[in-house]
């Protein structure tokens, strides 16, 4: 019964994505487009990844509001390393994100598993702490696009077999997640590992991202990816993950990063102004929480009932 | 004998609030060491300017935090009331007083929407006004897009920059002592406050002893509303203009300063008294940080030290009285 309602709700996300599309492309000629859709994809890619990462996190009744400026620490970082010492090699760097945001979502993960402080206030503190550090190491300044190598800013954009190389990431943290939904199942084991290693792998997502983010947008400021901690958020909340923790699926995320990735692209397609996004993006995390509840409500009813009968 | 004695001034000196007060002391003294003009009277009643609208909202959220809810959506509220009074005053011209009630109005109807949504439908806390927190600055966003708005009657501005009388008592300060005097009573006076801290300590038994949780949780979320309209009200006119990103990060300083003030995350303690302190330490530390030109986002810093350091040390402290406790019983 669980099961099936679990079935209908991301039945009822992907109709209502293809729903979304058609209108959308019925308002806007330039919107079924594939070089569009490609946009759309390597955007939401890096949504995808970080919001796999609070997926998790969520998954354990906590919440990360410090992703965003894990992933602008990060990238700031390698940047202003890439833009002072050009040689060292990409590889090193993509190894070095990696291991500035494991060192972030670890320090997140120790604060909340091993002294129990409650995830919203640790990240609440380190939101503030790293945000700062992007300001601190960078003194305020950007690094732009004239000021990174060709081979930094096409990292993102190398295609693998026809897929982008961000989708391909993507892919492999979804079966990472996979693997810790079953580990999950088996808490009680060691629980401060498994309240630990969310925010530790979170951590190390959002490095990488960071990466890709500023070679992306061939960019790296102190407001990089200033919404993203909501964008994260909504997007797992959308897809069925209930707030409290211990239930949704990957795919119900990855539908819900899919659907704010559509509403984003189509925002700038119709003309509608950007300053839209960050209330309609509220909304939509209000709407979905509402939904959620209610829909958990009532199959407790039904598993009640049927327990009456 | 003598270790009871020894024991009772080692627990008055690790009581939270005697901590607090001493650093408190200590940011004085390295405020005054940085500044040779801070020790000045006019001076500190000056500096007070740039906390009083975060400590009226303190006030409110320490209740809310007592009952082991949160809210983080008030820099929201305060965004959205500033806007609304920006708009009435830009295009209605409406003047002071209808400004003032505008902004309380706001700040109110959106507090009674977040109760609404927290108590009726039952949804926690945490994700209503997290959603909140956009959804209220987003609106904001909506309306004035990338403008500000500056055209505030001139007798608007008394209520943000003025001072009572002929002295250089700010308005808004003498208008915080008076909540902050009413707030302690209720805490510590009232029924109401100790129904709030019943529900922190154990909300179901709360409930089974007859108090309408609900009632008390929405009646606190209207509240912090209704005080974060006057905090917006207070702050717009100190700054005299309205722009979407206005108080943007100010939950979290709110917050911090509520849980340094002693107050526990998970609800059930606190005392007006921490809070009032903690409110003066972290105002006149920014204070401090500001004499020697740190940036805003660098202060962000502390402030994030600060809050996890300030929820670890009443914890461990607790700890080490009981572990102390227990060794004397055992003696």
């Amino acid at each position: 019964m669980f099961e099936k309602v679990l079935k209908k709700r991301e039945f009822t996300l992907f109709v209502l994505l293809v729903f979304l599309i058609v209108i959308i492309s019925l308002r806007s000629p330039r919107f079924l487009n594939i070089a569009n859709f490609r946009d759309i994809l390597d955007d939401t890619a890096l949504l995808a990844m970080v919001a796999m990462g609070q997926f998790m996190v969520i998954l354990i009744a906590g919440i990360d509001l410090s992703v965003g400026a894990e992933v602008a620490l990060a990238g700031m970082s390698v940047a202003l390393l890439h833009q002072y010492h050009p040689e060292i090699p990409i590889f090193a760097i993509v190894l070095l994100s990696i291991l500035i945001g494991f060192s972030l979502g670890s320090f997140n993960g120790i604060l909340v598993s091993l002294l129990g402080i409650p995830p919203i206030i640790v990240t609440l503190g380190t939101m503030g702490i790293y945000r700062g550090f992007v300001f601190v190491v960078s003194g305020g300044t950007w690094v732009s696009a004239h000021e990174m190598s060709d081979a930094f800013k096409n990292l993102p954009r190398g295609g693998f077999l026809g897929v982008s190389n961000l989708l391909f990431r993507a892919g492999r943290e979804i079966y990472g997640v996979g693997g810790n939904e079953i580990a999950s199942q088996y808490v009680g084991i060691n629980l401060k590992k498994i309240k630990y290693l969310p925010f530790m792998l979170t951590g190390s997502i959002c490095g990488l991202v960071g990466l890709l983010w500023v070679a992306r947008y061939a960019s790296a400021q102190s407001d990089t990816a200033l919404g993203f901690n909501l964008q994260t958020i909504a997007a797992c909340v959308v897809g069925g993950v209930s707030i409290f923790g211990g239930s949704g699926t990957t795919l119900g995320v990855l539908l819900g990063v899919l659907l704010l990735g559509v509403i984003n692209n189509a925002l700038t397609q119709i003309n509608i102004s950007p300053f839209w996004q960050m209330g309609l993006q509220g909304l939509i995390i209000l709407v979905a929480v509402i939904i959620n509840t209610i829909m958990e409500r009532r199959t407790q009813e039904l598993i009640i009932r049927r327990r009456n009968l | 004998m003598k270790s009871t004695k020894t024991m009772s001034i080692w627990h008055i000196l690790m009581q939270w609030e005697v901590i607090l007060f001493f650093m408190l002391v200590v940011v004085i003294v390295v405020n005054s060491s940085l500044s040779p003009y801070f020790l000045d009277l006019n001076n500190i009643l000056r500096t007070t300017f740039n906390f009083t609208e975060k400590a009226i909202i303190v006030l409110p959220m320490m209740f809310i935090i007592i009952c082991a809810d949160i809210d983080i959506s008030v820099a929201g509220i305060i965004a959205l009331s500033s806007c609304f009074m920006g708009l009435a005053s830009q295009h209605l011209g409406a003047g002071t007083p209808a400004l003032i009630f505008i902004g309380l109005l706001t700040g109110l109807s959106v507090g009674i929407l977040n109760g609404f949504i927290i108590t009726k439908i039952g949804i926690p806390a945490i994700a209503v006004t997290l959603a909140g927190l956009f959804l209220f600055r987003g609106i904001a966003y909506v309306i004035l897009g990338d403008m500000a708005v500056t055209t505030y009657p001139e007798s608007f501005a008394y209520l943000g920059q003025g001072c009572i009388g002929n002295t250089r008592i700010p308005f808004q300060l003498v208008l915080f002592i008076i909540l902050a005097i009413i707030f302690g009573i209720v805490l510590h006076k009232t029924t109401y406050g100790r129904k709030l801290f019943a529900i922190g300590n154990n909300s179901t038994a709360a409930r089974f002893s007859g108090i309408n949780v609900d009632r008390i949780r929405f009646f606190n979320f209207a509240l912090i509303g209704l005080l974060s309209g006057l905090a917006s009200v207070l702050l717009t006119s100190r700054i005299g203009s309205t722009r979407p990103n206005i108080a943007s990060g100010w939950e979290l300083e709110i917050i911090t300063i509520v849980v340094l003030g002693g107050v526990y995350i998970f609800g059930g303690t606190g005392s007006i008294l921490g809070v009032v302190i903690s409110i003066l330490m972290v105002g006149l530390m920014r204070f401090g940080m500001g004499l020697i030109n740190v940036p805003g986002l660098v202060m962000n810093i502390a402030m994030g030290f600060l809050l996890i350091i300030a929820i670890l040390l009443p914890g461990s402290l607790r700890e080490l009285q009981s572990k102390i406790l227990t060794k004397q019983q055992q003696q």
